[in-house]
């Protein structure tokens, strides 16, 4: 059954306080994970790869790009989900 | 009908010697940020170097690589005139042709060994490897001379982003031959062809000939950081296995040498020991392509951090995309 926003939300907050130390609470829909994160593109892949794996959906490489906020990346997840 | 005959070679191959050169100059991070308007910090950050080796003018990527072949030599206890076969992996010699190979043959005094070069990138000296165990064990060649040799600054453009800032100069070398137990495991290799685009030159000969810049090198670094720190370690488990061995019985960890934090994610997928010996040369060396395995071990056995007898995994990776992995026992 395909995941809730509010789940993949939770779960990539996980991913990304784990590669960068932050609180899960910070990892909020509007944050820009480049400005407000400080996640710089290597950092990105490797959270992509880990919701790819967490989430059992493909992120190609061309699409990480227009992943700006967390709640970009909330969207496609879901969308790649179903 | 009367049948040809075959050769038998040994039972089994492993590395006899192992020599290693670096680029004369030692390369600051500050050196090279001003042009791609970034800073030490960044850089240390981004890639773990603090330092890169570059050859002077004066240096060719043949006297590295002969430099490093003349300490192998030594090392293995041999003669030069033993060698019947000399492999060179790199893209940086910077003729068509001859090959790079016979050139070093020739200096060193290899007689008439067979002489030939391999274009695998990154990967070219575990490539090297697998061909070198492949004629000990099938009798084509006794004595195999290995060279991973680059003199990348021929190629960097310092306004580029991407990857110049990153390389460095050097060979490593080793004599490959006959061994009474198991020394080279089995080479898991293979490509992602449709990742050719992501590593290359701006530019072909013939475009350069026709008014293009001179080609140097760029690449796709986000989309290698993704293959490279997640699909490699794929490769690298596969390679334990094809050797009989688990994660845990690895003693060493010498992965090309591309970018720090490759590496620590490599470690951390593959499921290494804790106590790990990790070849972290690209520190001092930066990324030096064919050479940066050979160069990483040296460094590694000159420290006494790793140890001859040691188990030790390599697995190298780059342009192609092309990838190769190996158990070997350290010389």
């Amino acid at each position: 059954m395909a995941l809730s926003e509010q789940d993949i939300l939770a779960g990539l907050a996980e991913i990304v306080a784990e590669e960068t130390g932050l609180d899960t609470a910070e990892v909020v829909g509007d944050k820009s994970f480049t400005d407000d994160l400080d996640i710089d593109s290597l950092s990105m892949m490797t959270i992509v790869t880990l919701a790819e794996e967490k989430f059992d959906v493909r992120i190609p490489d061309e699409d990480v790009k227009n992943l700006v906020t967390v709640g970009d990346a909330v969207s496609y997840i879901t969308g790649a989900q179903s | 009908m009367t049948q040809m005959t075959i050769s038998r070679g040994a039972e089994y191959s492993r590395i006899l010697g192992l020599g290693a050169a670096r680029g004369e100059n030692l390369v600051m991070n500050d050196d090279v940020a001003g042009p791609i308007d970034s800073s030490d910090e960044w850089i240390r950050q981004r890639t773990g170097i603090v330092t890169r080796v570059r050859a002077s003018a004066e240096t060719s990527v043949i006297d590295l690589a002969e430099r490093a072949s003349r300490d192998a030599i030594a090392a293995a206890g041999i003669e030069a005139s033993d060698i019947d076969t000399v492999i060179l992996s790199t893209f940086t010699y910077p003729s068509v042709t001859p090959a790079g190979s016979p050139i070093v043959a020739d200096r060193l005094g290899c007689g008439t060994a067979a002489a030939f070069d391999i274009s695998a990138a990154c990967a070219g000296y575990c490539y090297a490897i697998a061909q070198a165990d492949a004629l000990v064990r099938t009798g084509q060649s006794r004595i195999v001379l290995v060279i991973g040799a680059e003199k990348m600054s021929d190629f960097i453009d310092p306004t580029d982003r991407s990857i110049s800032f990153l390389l460095g100069d050097g060979a490593g070398a080793i004599i490959i031959g006959a061994s009474d137990t198991p020394a080279i495991g089995p080479t898991v290799w293979g490509s992602r062809s449709d990742g050719w685009p992501l590593i290359g030159m701006t530019s072909s000969w013939l475009e350069y000939r026709d008014g293009a810049e001179f080609p140097t090198l760029r690449q796709e670094g986000a989309s290698v950081f993704k293959w490279a720190s997640f699909d490699m370690p794929k490769v690298a488990k596969q390679a334990i296995e094809a050797a009989g061995l688990t994660p845990k019985d690895i003693q060493v960890f010498i992965p090309h040498q591309a970018n720090m934090r490759i590496i620590d994610q490599m470690i951390k997928t593959i499921g290494l020991r804790e106590d790990i010996v990790v070849g972290r040369d690209i520190a001092e060396s930066g990324n030096t392509s064919a050479a940066s395995i050979p160069l990483a071990t040296e460094r590694l056995m000159r420290d006494g951090q790793a140890k001859s007898g040691d188990l030790a995994l390599q697995i190298g990776f780059g342009a192609g995309l092309v990838f190769a992995a190996q158990v070997i026992v350290l010389p």
